[in-house]
């Protein structure tokens, strides 16, 4: 440990400085913080165009944005949320924690790290920038159904090519923590010894090199049917626009794991912490993590329901998705017997966890309700869907994400934030989230569709309340920003184990974690 | 009477069992066999997640109020226990069983769409519904009624005083209550949802293909439902408005729709010779 603080100081000769050094940079941990930043920004903007959706929500009629607005928001709301916010935090606790959890001294592919950050920027210039172009940005939702996505102009081109981009940058990721997580890992780390984040990690990054291309390939086809004459989409050339559905979602059904099995992960560290007890089922969450994986590839039917497949179809997708309920629910009890006769303490990082596997488990309740093909006929498309979607994604990936930051930290500034904030910040996030998308399960449940600027006044209670939920969600974010800036520029001392019940090699290192840790491999035990 | 459901709303939000309770915040009364077994699927459903919400998570409350270190927990070491992990991999699957069973059924009734009484053509398109009646020769649009200065705009706000605001239309869809009515449904240019959840239909029209779907009204009323996939600008304002009649005032209507058309079509009888649609 000594040695590796000593070394700190020698490298920084060489390395440029200022703005300089975060193009150039290699190491992990300042990819990582990029990483971090550029999704907090990212979660920043979308929550905007959610405030502009939920105003204009507020009533019936139309008061804020004229209808092909409202659907540009909602389109590029999704888009910037899973590819701008919550895939590029994840990446970011990859490249931060994955290389301190095995006893690595970096990523593998070091450059190659540093192009799979830089061409984030791009990517999010392209798709946010497609509202200032004629016409405005796509507004055929984030699903990019064709014939719609073809009518829309030059933004469309510009969101294809953004995702685009974004996908090679996955796979990059992908690539690199892979091979970071097979050859790195220091001596006596053996796959079935590995931090649960680790393991969580590595099916992902499989999951995304299996899927992105074919997002890719899916995108990639409707770029064609738009300007080089093909017609994969259009019935008169004899194509179908079914087709993109059911490619759009072998990619899309397996990308809703690639955001909840690192959340898994970093759950999966902070409750054994805060109980002071090591994780229970070891092997069953890594067997469970591996089942959800595996059964993501043969449920996405469960998006089309509505299309009209046969009943075999309609079946097999039902029975596949319920069986994903079996190792989800496994999951969730080994959490919970995780904290029983533990010794619990209620830290941020442990509110956002409980908060996690309660909000989530609803969010997992109301996906059982829609994997059943006959209630998901009648629910599809609604608010309840909105719902379903937002418990595990916001509840889900984001609570896991901001457990997560306020977990770590204080390993990364080497201050320890401001825990009475943090818990406000908590307490105001889940509250004013339930606000913001219990109600919209009625909306959904009594008819309401998705994506409408404007809505009969029978739904307008409940709209209300759920515009007065985000408004105060969306300004509750704001504290959680000044926490961690409190933090980065002081605070308490962190020690080396900033948490008494942590476990793992990162808590091994001073903190902050040192520029370069594990230069020589640390021997696990 | 509104307010009052609302509030029940807003405690169900608390205690999931309420949300049984309320009209608003439950699926609308269903009004064919087939919305009617949703509507049981649904509270079926409902009541499993309830019991293992109370169990799983009064397990967990409990362990969070009774193992805190303040009260003096000194934590265990056990972390694993093949019986206990095998026993809650078993019993969800069990779960499952049940669930699936009914919803098999449901799946394959939903889809038997043979044999039908009557056959109604629904083409959608950006942004109104149009609908051949195959066995009566009729053939009807039907488009958002809602005056637009009702809508508004962001520079002109309008004022909502329509009881039905954004689900009346022009032409309502007229069926005969009681009769199985077939739906074959397609688009024109993008893909749009026919969804009225109280007939328990929800289908998209893809253009290029037909899709079926089926319904039987059980009780003579008005049915109100919107496009359900986004389909462009408008998407919030195609909705769908299904009325359906005794047998008789559906004869009447069907009377009285003919001599409409027949009235319409006589000034350009080619046109409507030309129309290969229906016939």
């Amino acid at each position: 440990m000594e040695a590796s603080h000593a070394h700190a100081h020698d490298d920084h000769h060489h390395a440029p400085t200022g703005l300089a050094r975060y193009f150039t940079t290699t190491n992990h941990k300042d990819i990582g913080s990029m990483y971090m930043w550029f999704s907090l920004i990212m979660f920043f903007v979308g929550g905007f165009m959610a405030l502009v959706i939920r105003a204009e929500l507020f009533q019936p009629g139309i008061q804020i944005v004229n209808p092909d607005v409202f659907n540009q928001l909602t389109t590029i709301h999704a888009l910037v949320m899973i590819f701008g916010a919550v895939m590029p935090a994840f990446v970011g606790f990859a490249n931060w924690q994955i290389p301190l959890m095995v006893g690595a001294s970096d990523m593998a592919f070091a450059r190659m790290n540093n192009w799979s950050f830089w061409l984030m920027p791009p990517a999010a210039t392209l798709l946010v920038g497609s509202f200032l172009v004629p016409g405005g940005a796509a507004g055929s939702g984030w699903t990019l159904y064709p014939p719609l996505s073809i009518q829309g102009g030059i933004s469309v081109d510009m969101t294809i090519l953004a995702v685009h981009i974004m996908g090679a940058s996955s796979i990059m990721g992908s690539i690199n923590i892979i091979t970071t997580i097979l050859n790195m890992r220091a001596p006596g780390m053996t796959l079935m010894r590995m931090p649960m984040f680790v393991w969580t990690w590595l099916i992902t990054a499989y999951l995304l090199i299996a899927v992105m291309p074919v997002l890719a390939g899916a995108v990639t086809m409707l770029l064609t049917d738009r300007h080089f004459g093909t017609h994969f989409f259009n019935a008169a050339g004899g194509g179908d626009p079914t087709m993109f559905m059911h490619i759009f979602w072998f990619f899309g059904h397996p990308e809703v794991y690639i955001m909840i099995l690192p959340a898994f992960g970093i759950i999966s560290h902070i409750i054994p912490t805060f109980a002071r007890k090591q994780l229970f089922g070891y092997s069953s969450m890594v067997y469970a993590t591996a089942s959800i994986a595996l059964l993501s590839f043969i449920v996405w039917g469960h998006h089309m329901f509505t299309v009209g497949m046969p009943a075999a179809g309609n079946l097999f997708f039902m029975y596949a998705t319920m069986l994903i309920a079996v190792p989800t629910g496994v999951k969730v009890f080994n959490w919970i017997a995780t904290m029983w006769r533990g010794s619990i303490t209620f830290e941020t990082p442990m509110l956002f966890a409980v908060g996690f596997v309660s909000l989530f488990t609803i969010g997992g309740f109301s996906g059982l309700v829609l994997a059943v093909t006959p209630v998901d006929i009648t629910l599809h498309n609604t608010y309840y869907v909105v719902a379903h979607f937002h418990y595990v994604l916001f509840s889900g990936a984001i609570f896991s994400i901001m457990g997560g930051a306020y977990y770590w930290l204080p390993k990364w500034t080497g201050h320890m934030y401001d825990e009475t904030l943090g818990k406000l910040h908590f307490w105001l996030t889940a509250i004013s989230f339930n606000i913001t998308f219990f109600p919209q399960h009625f909306l959904g449940l009594a008819g309401m569709p998705r994506r409408i600027p404007d809505y009969a006044p029978q739904f307008t209670e409940f709209n209300q309340i759920s515009s007065i939920g985000a408004f105060l969600l969306g300004f509750s974010q704001l504290l959680f920003l000044y926490v961690v800036i409190k933090c980065i520029r002081g605070g308490a001392k962190a020690e080396a184990k900033a948490w008494e019940g942590a476990e793992g090699l990162e808590w091994t290192v001073p903190s902050p974690a040192p520029y370069h840790t594990f230069e020589t491999p640390p021997q696990f035990h | 009477m509104k307010k009052l459901r609302v509030l029940a709303g807003a405690l169900a939000s608390a205690v999931p069992a309420l949300a049984l309770a309320g009209y608003d915040v439950n699926i609308p009364a269903p009004k064919t066999p087939i919305s009617l077994q949703i509507y049981g699927l649904h509270m079926e459903i409902m009541y499993v997640c309830l019991a293992i919400f109370v169990v799983v998570f009064g397990v967990m409350f409990y362990s969070l109020f009774a193992h805190r270190k303040s009260r003096g927990a000194v934590a265990a070491h056990f972390h694993e226990n093949t019986t206990v992990e095998v026993i809650w991999t078993l019993i969800p699957f069990l779960i499952l069983a049940v669930i699936a069973f009914p919803a098999t059924k449901t799946v394959l009734a939903m889809k038997d769409a043979s044999n039908p009484d009557m056959t109604i053509k629904v083409t959608a398109y950006q942004w109104k519904w149009q609908y051949d009646y195959l066995n009566d020769g009729l053939k009807l649009y039907a488009t958002l009624s809602t005056p637009r200065e009702q809508i508004g705009a962001p520079d002109a706000h309008g004022k909502v005083t329509n009881e039905h605001y954004l689900l009346e239309t022009d032409n309502n869809v007229v069926v005969p209550v009681g009769k199985k009515i077939r739906l074959l449904i397609t688009a024109n240019d993008v893909i749009h949802g026919w969804y009225v959840p109280q007939l328990g239909v929800n289908q998209y029209g893809i253009p290029g293909f037909i899709k079926d779907a089926w319904f039987q009204a059980n009780e003579p009323g008005v049915y109100r439902g919107q496009c359900s996939q986004i389909c462009g600008k408008e998407h919030g304002y195609m909705p769908i408005v299904v009325e359906a009649k005794s047998a008789e005032d559906y004869a009447a209507w069907v009377k009285e729709q003919k001599a409409k058309q027949a009235a319409d079509a006589a000034p350009a009888e080619k046109v409507s010779l030309a129309d290969p649609v229906v016939r």
